[in-house]
Order: structure tokens, then C-alpha cells, then sequence
């Protein structure tokens, strides 16, 4: 870990306008992810600006019938609250199939969206990567590869994204709310807030520098039955090999969305008009164009069986 | 005192003490945070400087070029130390590479230097400014590749055989011929390896965290080229070892290293993503079983080969030993061949051998008694031995495995185990039972004690022997208190110091009894030097509520040191018994799992284990053991894999993230069961290990669950999901 300076944000615009003037700061909330980082020398920022005192951890209805998550509401807390619980249960159930309860107490709504991949060779940095060296080369690819992703890679970089909580926003239709140095607001679909690696893996979100999350909102409550369905080795306390969340409908139609197998939360709208036909059916859309290893290629299979299930339980 | 005769009555016997299940003593100073550990000896040594240990980022080259001008200019920092200045450091007997690397570059995250600053952050900080070139060479990774060229170890008689293995397995009507995988694994013991050294002129004192005390000393004062009487360890708690702390590891070296250049004590320990690739691991191995019977049965042929790497100069992973033992049969073969591979250095892990030995063997043992249509339970017991069976003259001391195995189907509904694989549902899961043999051969060790009675009545037991979390404290306790006749409250007990008598030590199951006799000699030493001191004839005194009685006569104890403590020092060394008597230790394990029939994870549901292992000190601290091995051996059986990337020859997985241990919703109810049994050959004590014992065929009685519980049989350890899903049932 470097030596860095710590100052504590007033507003969330300062927030963003201190962060955006130097290239070498980064906020913290949490700091589940970046301080393990920048103990490995991962990450490297020179100046800390904290924006736990900012007031975004409130939870309240929006105008048109969803919820409004402050970016500092604790993943507990979001996991707990009744609201959440009733209508969004996907989400309350992705967040608790996620971390240990000491870390989902101290983990916030935007942390958990920009926590970083758990590649083995982005962790260390005797390892050629693309996101921490942009050029460098990605020793992931040809190597260790069991756990890593099987669709939308390039050449440039195989890692996941490791979170449950973004897998169930992206089935939800969630916005990212943020604020921009100069004090603008914008809000952006899930869907367009990861990015695929392409040739810069070491851009994941689509945040501008400087730009600070401030919620995120879910749209009105869509009903169905919802499910998340982590598979892992371990019982607990392991990032998934494949999640699947899903919301089904008494008519068989709805939604599903795959974690661990992407540098996003994956999720392919055109194939859902499939999901009535059954899991086979919508896992060729879902799952078109996957690339695989011989370490990997079983996620697509446990994709598909895990649908199935999800499937099944919505049926029952 | 010298054990070669087979025990009989004497003041253990008594069991007023020894053999209850009494919490350990030394529990609420862990609870309450008071336990001393390594690194945190602030009460012991002040003004610590900080060091933090650079790992080498290739797995075999040379060191071109060091680039310390950063580092060194870097804030607060005082001494920055490499092999090009330490002078010169010979490897020490235990170990395989050396702890400070270069030029040469021996494994991956081999040590090239130590960072010494006033505090940790800015010793990590000015350790990530050391630049360093390196030339790298080709290495040898790949186990597999590397197989065909692997040769016979010079040590340990590699090969064994009995009869004519080849004509007997090909004339076999049954037969078994299968291969059998397991994969690298790590320690991964809670507290890493960690170390305070301090110099006072050319004496080190060293507070670390070793299991072997004078194997300690000895390779520290060799390793740096000093004399050993000028080295104390101190190593009185220790957060786990599992064979990972057997030997003096890269920490030690390099905190008296950095103490020196710093000329004030350093404390260093190994972050956890540098513990698995910078230290030692158990090697991954490939094993070739067959078997041969007869229609009924019978074995008539069996032959286990196994092949394990490591660096040039290391050891292979016994595999094959308990096949020497485990089961009759006339006709025997097993081979142990070694490959060189620049992998970090291989050595022992909680029992070495039969951990990955019974991994496979068991299984094979499952597949030999479905293939003669056979219960797996009756196949053994079919098989079972009560002689060496490559030296029937040899008995056994004690082998009650058909017991264990019995006991234990009766207590765990084996009955209610469809024979048939694929069979039983509960909801989404297909559930199956499986069973496994444990065995672990049990060493006896000279191990040497001090007991003191104090003028107070107190009795003070001091020995280098090792507290890994075992329960070493409790059981000596308990040992010195039923033979001084006083309560468990009247014991100190002093443990893992160098200055104490040397120990047996904690590794190879062998610590609890070995170390417990040696606490006997001292004891009886200590009986006769206080009746002496009474007045009172040792040969008939008896030591019973903290009063020495013969006859009519009775004394408090305490009054054998009013005039000052009474000490005495004695050993316990063994003669032939363990030649003329196999000892072992034997149990049976039972698992019940559930498989997820959509995904095919597997958890387990039950656990079971019957151990027959000679007297039992301390139930509870022994039960603690078994469940702890039991735990690990789950581990070994579902998901732990370090990975080797065999581009680059490192363990990819390299932190806790990516090598994964049981949790607790991995760990289901666990049940142990102690036979009633005492072992006269093994010691006064007549006890055995039970610490390794408990993760002894553990990884196969999980397979063989999931082998019933699905019908796919996997020989390539971790059983993982993706390994089973092609198998599974069609979805609905």
C-alpha cells in the first residue's frame, strides 16, 4: 500500500469535482475491495475522498410506483428492508448469497456495483494484466481459466465480474443514478453501466472520471416469482461459477440473468420470448457465442441446469 | 527410561484424570485474546522493527539484477537484506530449497529479500519499490509430463513386493486396474508463518511458530552458520501447523536476518497470498491401483504405484504405505517414483501418505466391491488382517477395523444404503452414503520432560513439545496430575521452548502419546525423589489427593519441597516393540451427501467416524482432532485444488479466495465415536494418535457417497461439480 491522503467529502458534487481534478484520487465507501487493492498495490490512489458522510443511504418509494437505493445504504440493510423483500426478492436474495455477513455490514450499494474482478492473475501483479497495465497482455488466457468468463471475452481479457447484487439490478432494470463533477445528473440503464472488455478491459463502467453514484433506482415492482441461484463449490463465502437470477410468470414468460460467466451481469432480452419453451430454448440465445476452455466450458452446461431448476421452482 | 517391554498396570491406570474430557486449560487464555502468539511478543521484546518478505515473481532463472535504490530511500526504512548480503546461508537438513533465494531461483515466490522499516505499512510499501531482473530458465511443472521420467527415491524403500504381484493379478477372475489423482494442497492454517527475531551480541532469540522445536534450533543455528546453543526458540502457541510449521521456514531466517542488518528485533510474518507458492504444500500424486480376487472375494493380488514431483534433492508423497498394511492378500506390489518438478518445494501435510494414500485406495476398495456385487463394508472386513501381512509373524498390536467398520454402519444406517447407485432422492437431491477405511501408522518418538514440585505443591511440567491446537497443554496436564496425584488447578504446564528438553514434537500423530510417556518418565522420576525426600518408600507409594500415602502413612505432597522445589528430568526411548508389533491406528469413516440433481453440487449431509487408537487422553480434545481432520478431509474431497499453472510453475490460486477450505455450511452434524482400547505396545501412556487418523480416508468416503449418490465415479480429486454434470439425470 502506498501512502495516500485522506479528506472526507461535503457534498456529492465536491465529491466529484475533487475526485474528476486528480487523477490520482478515488472515492471509498466501504473499502471491502479497494483496501484489500491497494494493500497488493492493485490499486494506487494517492488521495482518498470519503464519501460515507454524504447522506445516500436512504432507501424511499419513487414517483412511479419503485425504490430509490441510496449508493451508501450497507448491502444488509438493502438485503433487510421490507420493501425490498416484498417486491424485489431476487435482489434481497442475490445480496445475501454474496460475501460474509461482516462484509455485506460494511459493503455499499455502489461499492458492491464497482467491485473489481476476482481474476487470480489480476490479483497478482507479478502477472501480465490488462486491466492493471493496459497492453501489458493477459496471462489468464491459456492458464487458470475454470473460473473465468465464457462470454462476451476478447483477446484482451477473460476476467468476471463477481457481483450478485449487479446480476439481480440487471434482471430488475435497474438505473444508475450518478452526479457529475460539474453538478449534472444522469441516470444509466444496468445494462449500458458494465462494459464488455473489448480492447480496454480496463475500463469496466461507464462512468466519466469523477462521476459519483448517488442511487440506484428499480422500476416498478414486476411481480412473478423471483429467484437467485448461486452455484458454487463451497456452501458459503465463494464467488459463483454460475448464478442465475430469474423472475417467472404464472404464463411461463420472464426474465433471466446469468452472473460468473461475464465481465457483466449477462443477460440477453431477445432470447426471454424463449423462456415459456423451457431452458434448453433460451439458453441458445442466452448463451450464443460462448467461448470456452476445457476448464470452463461446464458453466454452460451448469447455466442451462441451473435455469432449468429456476425453472422448476417456479413452476412448483 | 526405556520402553521395551509391553506396559502394565501403573499409575495412569488410575484414570482419575487422564482419559476425561476435561475443556482445555489453556482455552480462556484463548478466548480472552491472552495466548502469546509469534508476532505479537511485544510483552516479550520491545522496539520491534517491521519486515515484510519479497517473493521472486518466476519459478526458476536467476536473479540479473537488484534495483534496491528505491526501496532503500523509501520512508522510514533500515535495512534492506538479500542473498547477495547475508553472507553465507547453508539450507538447512530440513529443507528442500533455500529460504533466501538467488542468484539462483529455485520455485516461485522463493524469498529474494526482506524489507525492514519502523512500521508494516512502510515495509510493504518500500518492498514493492525492490526491482528485480530475472533470467528465467525452463522449468518442470506438469506432474503428468514429467511422470514417465520420475526415478526411485533413494529413501524410504520405494518398492516393496510379496510373492508374484504380476501372475496372480493376471490370473485373477476380478480384477481392478484404475488410476487415481489428487492434486497439490495447502496448509492453509489460520495463523501464517511468523516470526520476532532479537540478537543480544552473536545469541538470537527467536518467538515463532514452529511444531518441532530442535529440529528448529538446529536448522536455524545451520542455516545461518552459528552455533546452536546460541539460538533459543520460543514457540509456546501456534495457530495451527498441519506439518506447515514442521520445519523452520523463510520468516525465521529473514526476521534474524533483518534483526541483524537492522541491529534491532524484527518481526515478519508471510501474507497469506505469498504462504502457498514461498512454503511447503502436499505434493499432488498419480496413482495406479489394481487389485485382483478370487470369486468370493478374497484378495489374492493388490498393487498400488505412485508418483509424486518435487524440487532436485526433495522427497516423494508416501502413497503407497498403507497398502503395505491396510489389507490380506498373498501376492503384493507397491512403487514410489519421484519426478523432479521446480513447483515450490513439496513435504508433509497432516499425514503424510495415507491422506492422499487413502484417497485413492479407497475408492479402488469401492469399485472392487461393487464389481464383486459385494457390500464395501463386507469386502473389507472379508480382507481384513491381523498380521503384517508382508511379515505374518508380525501381528498387529491392536487392529480393530472390523469393529470400527461394523460399529459404525450400525450407528450410521448403513442398512438403509441402496446398493445401487442413483437410487435414493430427497427432493432436488440424490443422496448416497459412503464408507472408508481410516488408517495411520502410529510412531512413538523419544520425548523428554522437567517436573518441578514447587514449595507451593504445584507441579511445573517443562518440554520443547509443541501446542498446535492439539490439546498438548491439557493431556500433559492431565498426565503429570494423575501420576503426582493432584488436581488438574495444581499443573503449569511450560511448553516449545528451546531451553526446555527436547520433545517429540508435534507432527506425525505421534506428539499426544510420545510426548505424554516422556511426562511419565519425569514423573515417576519426580515420585521417587519426593518419597525419597518423605522418607517413604517409592515402590509402594501411592500419589492420590495431593498426598503421598504407604500404608498407615500419609504425607501432603508438598511437604517433599519444603526445603525447596524437587526436580527431575527423564525421557522416554523405545526399544523393539514397534518391530516386533505393527502399530497402527484404524477407524472407519461414513458419509452420507446430498447431490443436487440440477447442478450437481455436492454437500455433505452427515459425518461419522469409529477410531480405534488406543487409550484416549482426552476425549474431547481428541474428539476436537478428529472433527478438525474430518473437516479438512472434506476439503480435500470437494475443493481443494492448488492450481498449477504450467506455463509459468506457480500455484495460480494463491490466496483464500481461490484455494478453498470447508466453511461452516459445508460442515454438516459430525459424530465420533472412540472404541474403548488400550495399546500396552505403544507406550505407558497406551495410547495412539488420533490427529491424523481423523482425515485418513475421509476424501474417499466422500467419493464414494457421491459415487452412490450419482453413479459417476470420479478418480480425479477435487470432486467438483463440473466433473459430475455430464453424468447427471436428464432434466425434467
Amino acid at each position: 500500500m502506498r501512502a495516500f491522503s485522506y479528506e472526507r467529502a461535503k457534498s456529492p458534487r465536491e465529491a466529484a469535482a475533487a475526485v474528476a481534478a486528480d487523477p490520482t484520487a478515488r472515492f471509498i465507501a466501504g473499502g471491502t475491495n479497494l483496501l484489500d487493492l491497494m494493500k497488493l498495490e492493485i490499486e494506487t490512489p494517492a488521495r482518498l475522498v470519503d464519501v460515507n458522510g454524504l447522506k445516500l443511504d436512504e432507501i424511499a418509494p419513487t414517483k412511479d410506483g419503485g425504490l430509490r437505493i441510496g449508493a451508501l445504504v450497507r448491502n444488509t440493510d438493502m438485503a433487510a428492508d421490507k420493501r425490498v423483500r416484498k417486491d424485489y426478492g431476487v435482489l434481497s436474495r442475490a445480496l445475501l448469497a454474496g460475501a460474509s455477513g461482516q462484509l455485506r455490514n460494511k459493503a455499499t450499494t455502489a461499492g458492491n456495483l464497482l467491485q473489481r474482478t476476482r481474476c487470480p492473475y489480476f490479483y497478482d501483479t507479478n502477472m501480465p494484466c490488462n486491466k492493471r497495465t493496459p497492453g501489458a497482455g493477459c496471462s489468464a488466457i491459456g492458464g487458470f481459466t475454470r473460473t473465468l468468463a465464457v462470454l462476451g471475452a476478447s483477446e484482451a481479457c477473460i476476467a468476471t465480474h463477481p457481483s450478485d447484487m449487479a446480476v439481480a439490478l440487471r434482471l430488475l432494470d435497474a438505473k444508475v443514478e450518478t452526479v457529475t463533477p460539474d453538478g449534472t445528473e444522469r441516470s444509466i440503464p444496468i445494462a449500458d453501466f458494465h462494459r464488455l472488455p473489448g480492447d480496454t478491459p480496463q475500463v469496466e463502467t461507464a462512468l466519466a472520471r469523477g462521476e459519483l453514484i448517488t442511487a440506484v433506482t428499480l422500476p416498478k415492482p414486476i411481480g412473478g416469482t423471483h429467484a437467485y441461484r448461486k452455484v458454487r463449490d463451497r456452501a458459503s463465502y465463494a464467488f459463483a461459477l454460475v448464478s442465475v437470477a430469474s423472475v417467472i410468470h404464472k404464463d411461463g414468460s420472464g426474465r433471466i440473468a446469468l452472473g460468473g460467466v461475464a465481465h457483466k451481469p449477462w443477460r440477453v432480452e431477445a432470447a426471454e420470448s424463449a423462456l415459456p419453451r423451457g431452458a434448453r430454448a433460451i439458453s441458445e440465445g442466452l448463451l450464443a457465442g460462448a467461448r470456452t476452455t476445457s476448464q470452463n466450458a461446464f458453466k454452460l452446461t451448469l447455466a442451462e441446469r441451473a435455469i432449468g431448476a429456476a425453472l422448476a421452482q417456479a413452476r412448483a | 527410561m526405556k520402553f521395551d517391554t509391553p506396559a502394565t498396570t501403573n499409575p495412569i491406570d488410575q484414570l482419575k484424570v487422564v482419559g476425561k474430557p476435561v475443556d482445555r486449560i489453556d482455552g480462556p487464555m484463548k478466548t480472552t485474546g491472552r495466548a502469546p502468539y509469534a508476532y505479537e511478543r511485544h510483552d516479550a521484546i520491545p522496539d520491534i522493527a517491521y519486515g515484510y518478505v519479497v517473493g521472486a515473481s518466476i519459478a526458476k532463472g536467476r536473479i540479473a539484477s537488484m534495483d534496491l535504490s528505491r526501496a532503500k530511500a523509501a520512508p522510514g526504512v533500515l535495512a534492506i537484506v538479500t542473498a547477495a548480503e547475508a553472507g553465507k546461508l547453508t539450507k538447512g537438513d530440513f529443507n528442500t530449497a533455500m529460504l533466501l533465494g538467488g542468484p539462483e531461483i529455485q520455485h516461485y515466490h522463493q524469498a529474494v529479500a526482506v524489507v525492514v522499516a519502523q512500521t508494516f505499512e512502510q515495509a510493504r510499501a518500500a518492498a514493492n519499490l525492490v526491482k528485480v531482473e530475472y533470467v528465467r530458465s525452463k522449468g518442470s511443472f506438469d506432474l503428468a509430463s514429467a511422470k514417465d521420467g520420475a526415478t526411485k527415491p533413494k529413501d524410504g524403500g520405494p518398492d516393496s513386493a510379496v510373492g508374484d504381484f504380476d501372475a496372480a493379478f493376471a490370473a485373477a477372475p476380478v480384477t481392478l486396474d484404475e488410476t487415481y489423482t489428487t492434486p497439490d494442497h495447502g496448509h492453509a492454517m489460520m495463523e501464517p508463518h511468523a516470526s520476532i527475531a532479537a540478537w543480544k551480541g552473536d545469541k538470537l532469540s527467536l518467538w515463532t511458530s514452529n511444531q518441532m522445536i530442535a529440529w528448529g534450533a538446529g536448522d536455524v543455528a545451520k542455516t545461518l552458520g552459528i552455533p546452536r546453543e546460541n539460538v533459543r526458540l520460543m514457540s509456546p502457541f501456534i495457530g495451527g501447523g498441519f506439518g506447515g510449521k514442521l520445519f523452520v521456514r523463510a520468516e525465521a531466517i529473514l526476521a534474524a536476518l533483518g534483526a541483524k542488518a537492522a541491529g534491532r528485533p524484527v518481526k515478519v510474518a508471510l501474507t497469506r497470498p505469498l504462504m502457498f507458492n514461498n512454503t511447503t504444500h502436499r505434493p499432488a500424486t498419480i496413482q495406479r491401483i489394481r487389485i485382483g480376487t478370487d470369486r468370493d472375494g478374497r484378495i489374492t493380488a493388490i498393487g498400488h504405484e505412485s508418483w509424486s514431483g518435487d524440487l532436485p534433492g526433495g522427497g516423494p508423497e508416501t502413497a503407497v504405505q498403507q497398502t503395505r498394511l491396510l489389507y490380506a492378500g498373498a501376492n503384493r506390489m507397491t512403487r514410489t517414483r519421484l519426478a523432479v518438478l521446480d513447483l515450490p518445494e513439496g513435504n508433509a501435510m497432516r499425514a503424510p501418505g495415507e491422506a492422499p494414500g487413502l484417497m485413492a485406495l479407497e475408492v479402488a476398495v469401492d469399485e472392487m466391491a461393487e464389481k464383486l456385487g459385494m457390500d464395501p463394508i463386507d469386502f473389507r472386513i472379508l480382507n481384513d488382517t491381523q498380521v503384517d501381512p508382508e511379515k505374518p509373524s508380525r501381528p498387529f498390536s491392536q487392529r480393530r477395523l472390523n469393529e470400527c467398520l461394523r460399529t459404525g454402519a450400525d450407528k450410521f444406517g448403513w442398512s438403509r444404503r441402496s446398493r445401487t447407485p442413483g437410487q435414493t432422492r430427497d427432493g432436488r437431491w440424490l443422496v448416497g452414503m459412503g464408507v472408508a477405511a481410516a488408517f495411520r501408522n502410529n510412531l512413538v518418538m523419544k520425548s523428554a520432560a522437567r517436573v518441578r514440585l514447587e514449595t507451593s505443591g504445584v507441579v511445573t511440567v517443562e518440554t520443547d513439545m509443541t501446542d498446535i491446537g492439539t490439546g498438548s497443554y491439557t493431556i500433559i496436564a492431565q498426565t503429570a496430575a494423575e501420576m503426582m496425584g493432584v488436581p488438574l488447578t495444581r499443573v503449569n504446564v511450560r511448553l516449545g521452548d528451546s531451553s526446555f528438553p527436547v520433545s517429540a514434537g508435534s507432527g506425525g500423530q505421534w506428539g499426544a502419546n510420545s510426548s505424554t510417556a516422556g511426562v511419565y518418565a519425569a514423573c515417576m522420576k519426580l515420585r521417587e525423589a519426593v518419597a525419597g525426600k518423605l522418607g517413604l518408600d517409592p515402590a509402594t507409594a501411592e500419589f492420590a489427593d495431593g498426598r503421598v500415602r504407604v500404608g498407615n502413612q500419609s504425607l501432603p505432597l508438598e511437604k517433599a519441597a519444603a526445603q525447596g522445589p524437587v526436580t527431575a528430568e527423564d525421557f522416554m526411548e523405545y526399544g523393539d516393540l514397534t518391530k516386533t508389533h505393527q502399530q497402527s491406528t484404524f477407524g472407519g469413516h461414513f458419509v452420507e451427501v446430498g447431490v443436487d440433481a440440477d447442478t450437481a453440487e455436492i454437500r455433505i449431509r452427515r459425518m461419522l467416524a469409529v477410531c480405534a487408537a488406543g487409550r484416549i487422553l482426552n476425549p474431547k480434545s481428541a474428539r476436537s482432532q478428529v472433527i478438525g481432520a474430518m473437516v479438512m478431509g472434506a476439503g480435500a474431497a470437494l475443493m481443494e485444488e492448488l492450481v498449477v499453472d504450467k506455463r509459468i510453475g506457480f500455484f495460480a490460486n494463491h490466496d483464500l479466495a481461490g484455494y478453498e477450505v470447508p466453511v461452516h455450511a459445508d460442515i454438516p452434524h459430525q459424530e465420533v465415536i472412540f472404541l474403548d482400547e488400550t495399546d500396552p505396545m505403544s507406550s505407558p501412556m497406551k495410547a495412539k494418535g488420533v490427529g491424523e487418523l481423523g482425515i485418513c480416508g475421509v476424501g474417499a468416503a466422500v467419493a464414494n457417497a457421491v459415487y452412490n449418490a450419482t453413479g459417476v465415479r470420479v478418480r480425479e480429486y477435487p470432486v467438483t461439480l463440473d466433473k459430475l454434470l455430464e453424468g447427471m439425470p436428464v432434466l425434467a
